[in-house]
């Protein structure tokens, strides 16, 4: 099953929708809950990084009998150093992001914890792709 | 416990989301940065936190925590009450600070 979410940049508001839904389409398929709130944190994570940093994106997801793919893209600024940003703490968010309880430097290091396999691609000035897998066993 | 319980025993004001009031609460979190929240979160949690906009129904939905205190009487967005009718995610408003929440909270029995 492939499912296309896109996600607004401009809507804060709507931050955690596509999240919202794919958590809502895995329970119909009866994926089990600890499966699915692995997917949703790291979801999530990405999902918000796209409205903070890269004024939203595309999200793919893929779900097959062994495994539930994301993929999320967006053209926004791009991480200059992917290893520095993958460090707990480190952020970029500005001070009003901050003030909402976001930017504590935990978004991309929760996605590699809650997934199987995280891939991180970016280029400078271009955007960013981040793809999470999470096996089904 | 369940929620209606919590909220009558810690003399708690709802805000919205009066359709969740019959979920079950097991333990608590209580935390303002929501990375760490969405991290370490257990489900059936009542969350305690001093955040109020719209972003927190989202965390507690995708965690199935069991309900949000908000803090210190801080007020809850008009668009934060929506969506939480909506999820059926009970908001609470506490004059009391998160740490007299939680003591309170460890007083009834909430491990």
């Amino acid at each position: 099953m492939k499912l296309r979410f896109e996600v607004d940049g401009d809507e804060f508001v709507l931050a955690g929708e596509a999240s919202s839904k794919l958590k809502k389409v895995l329970m119909q398929l009866g994926i089990s809950s600890q499966l699915i709130r692995k997917i949703a944190i790291a979801m999530y994570e990405a999902e918000i990084n796209m409205v903070i940093h890269a004024n939203g994106g595309f999200i793919d997801a893929e779900i097959t009998p062994d495994k539930v793919f994301v993929s999320l893209s967006d053209t926004g600024p791009g991480i200059p150093d992917i290893e520095l940003a993958m460090k707990e703490g480190y952020s970029t968010a500005s001070d009003k992001v901050r003030e909402l309880g976001f930017g504590a430097g935990m978004g991309l290091p929760n996605m590699k914890r809650y997934t199987d396999d995280m891939k991180v691609t970016s280029e400078v000035g271009k955007g960013t792709t981040v793809e999470l897998t999470v096996f089904i066993s | 416990m369940k929620v209606r319980e919590l909220m009558d025993q810690l003399e708690l004001f709802l805000v919205a989301g009066a359709s969740g009031v019959d979920k079950e609460v097991k333990t608590a979190y209580m935390g303002d940065m929501l990375s760490w929240v969405m991290a370490n979160a257990q489900q059936n949690s009542a969350w305690i936190t001093i955040q109020s906009h719209i972003n927190i129904v989202a965390v507690a939905s995708l965690l199935n925590l069991s309900c949000i205190i908000v803090a210190e009487g801080a007020s809850v967005d008009e668009d934060t009450v929506e969506k939480a009718n909506e999820e059926g995610m009970p908001i609470f408003s506490s004059d009391l600070n998160s740490y007299r929440l939680a003591v309170k909270m460890a007083e009834l029995g909430i491990a």
